[in-house]
């Protein structure tokens, strides 16, 4: 029998960080669409900067702000006495990082498109600004939501390079599904390497379908 | 474009690929990269015979090796993946040799240690993170894993292990203070490191499993005559000279 054990923890570490990502990206999406701040663009660019860069740059820099004599690491050993690398914990703060744009972009981009009418027709009727966005933007933008939530998780569900570079492969722990795979590989054995490549390339293709299907669903609405 | 300049065009490309085809290409485990390009400028210096490096993990460099890579020499950071090539044909028979043998070494930047005995530091576990390699995947990795069993400790620190992917990201951990000690290889401190040590430990050889790596020469080479050159050029006294000043010993 084969040890499903990384998958597991793939999709816990996936599940947590699209979570986080939904909670706080939501409100930056939406300042993104809203603001007219000169700060806009730089903010748009930082968010965007995951994508473009690769993830041992990211790996690279999370493993010295990251370890215990890092900015973040030094004060995480501080407050629990233990290290933020080599933890799950650290993993999802990484992973965070890593699938932010997926995450905002989606959002920001339904934000756009709603039609200010609607919102401006809430505000006449009474409704705060926080009233209008749960009341009125949220619901007008739930095919970004499903966007930004599919595209979160499958991407930290196929990450790699960042895990492997502050992740230190401990099973249970960062040993993820895309470590395991690699490891296997590494080993020559490749018997085990198909069978959670197998099982990944089947998860990937069902949930990509899936949001496919959602999204032609609610557009013939 | 008119006919002349497609002719010029492709006079061009026919003799970069014609010089393409003189040039050796080797495949190197990352561990070794540094010094391999080394032996390889020297190897160039002497015969002329221009040659290209490709590394990576060991286990990668196989996959690649069986699914048709165009390498001509493996240079192996372990003696499995050779004697597989060989025994699956892959590899040319009898051209299997052990070009450097590898040591450990116990080492830290944490300045806590600093003029600690390391050896002691390691045994009382009163650290959070010792770094080693993958003993599954990475033959440092797996000799680590028996010095620890020889000292009696690896039971009772095997929470603190924390596993390098290779041994250059193992040493990656401790430079960067993330692990407070770790069992790299002293070829690694010969080639010169960022940080200063605070304090190190040479592992004996007779407490692991030897760290042999070997070469093969490919059977798919085309460039058999340059490749059979390179492999003797690796046992020359030229470049045991250069191994040993790197760490590595050398097999008579």
């Amino acid at each position: 029998m084969m040890d499903f054990g990384p998958l597991w923890l793939s999709a816990q570490l996936a599940s947590v960080t699209t979570a986080i990502l939904i909670l706080l990206g939501a409100p930056l999406a939406w300042w993104l669409s809203q603001t007219r701040s000169r700060m806009q663009p730089v903010v748009q660019a930082i968010v965007a900067m995951p994508i473009v860069l690769p993830p041992t740059v990211l790996g690279f820099y999370l493993l010295i702000v990251l370890g215990p004599n890092g900015a973040i690491g030094s004060w995480w050993v501080k407050l629990t006495g233990d290290t933020l690398t080599f933890s799950f914990t650290g993993l999802v703060i990484a992973s965070c990082i890593y699938s932010l744009p997926f995450a905002v972009q989606p959002m920001q981009n339904a934000f756009e498109s709603l039609s200010k009418k609607n919102l401006e027709a809430a505000w006449t009727l009474g409704a705060s600004k926080l009233d209008a966005f749960f009341s009125v933007a949220v619901p007008l933008s739930v095919r970004g939501f499903i966007s930004a939530i599919v595209l979160a998780f499958a991407h930290t569900l196929g990450e790699f390079g960042v895990v492997l570079m502050v992740g230190g492969n401990i099973p249970g722990e960062t040993r993820v599904v895309s470590i395991a795979i690699y490891d296997h590989v590494e080993t020559l054995n490749y018997a085990a390497a198909h069978q959670l490549s197998l099982a990944l390339i089947a998860f990937a293709f069902v949930t990509l379908f899936s949001m496919f299907l959602i999204n032609r669903r609610w557009q013939s609405r | 474009m008119s006919f002349f300049r497609y002719f010029a065009l492709f006079a061009v490309l026919a003799s970069t690929s014609s010089f393409a085809d003189e040039s050796l290409t080797i495949a190197v485990a990352s561990n070794f990269q540094v010094t391999a390009k080394e032996i390889a400028a020297e190897f160039t210096a002497v015969t002329q015979i221009p040659t290209r490096i490709s590394a990576g993990s060991t286990g990668k460099l196989y996959a690649q090796i069986i699914n048709g890579a165009p390498f001509d020499v493996f240079l192996s950071a372990d003696a499995a993946r050779p004697k597989l090539l060989e025994e699956n044909g892959l590899a040319v028979k009898g051209s299997r040799v052990t070009y450097a043998t590898g040591a450990l070494i116990l080492w830290s930047a944490d300045s806590e240690l600093e003029n600690q005995d390391c050896l002691a530091a390691l045994k009382s576990g009163s650290y959070r993170w010792l770094a080693i390699a993958n003993p599954l995947t990475a033959p440092y990795g797996s000799a680590a894993k028996e010095f620890l069993e020889a000292v009696g400790v690896f039971e009772k620190i095997e929470s603190r292990i924390v596993y390098g992917e290779n041994i250059s990201q193992t040493l990656q951990f401790v430079v960067t203070g993330n692990a407070t000690l770790g069992l790299i290889a002293l070829s690694q401190v010969k080639g010169g490191l960022p940080v200063d040590a605070s304090c190190s430990w040479n592992v004996p050889s007779t407490m692991h499993t030897a760290i042999e790596q070997q070469a093969v020469l490919l059977a798919s080479s085309d460039n058999a005559d340059a490749a059979r050159r390179f492999m003797t050029f690796l046992q020359s006294a030229q470049v045991t000279t250069l191994l040993e000043r790197r760490g590595y010993t050398v097999p008579e």
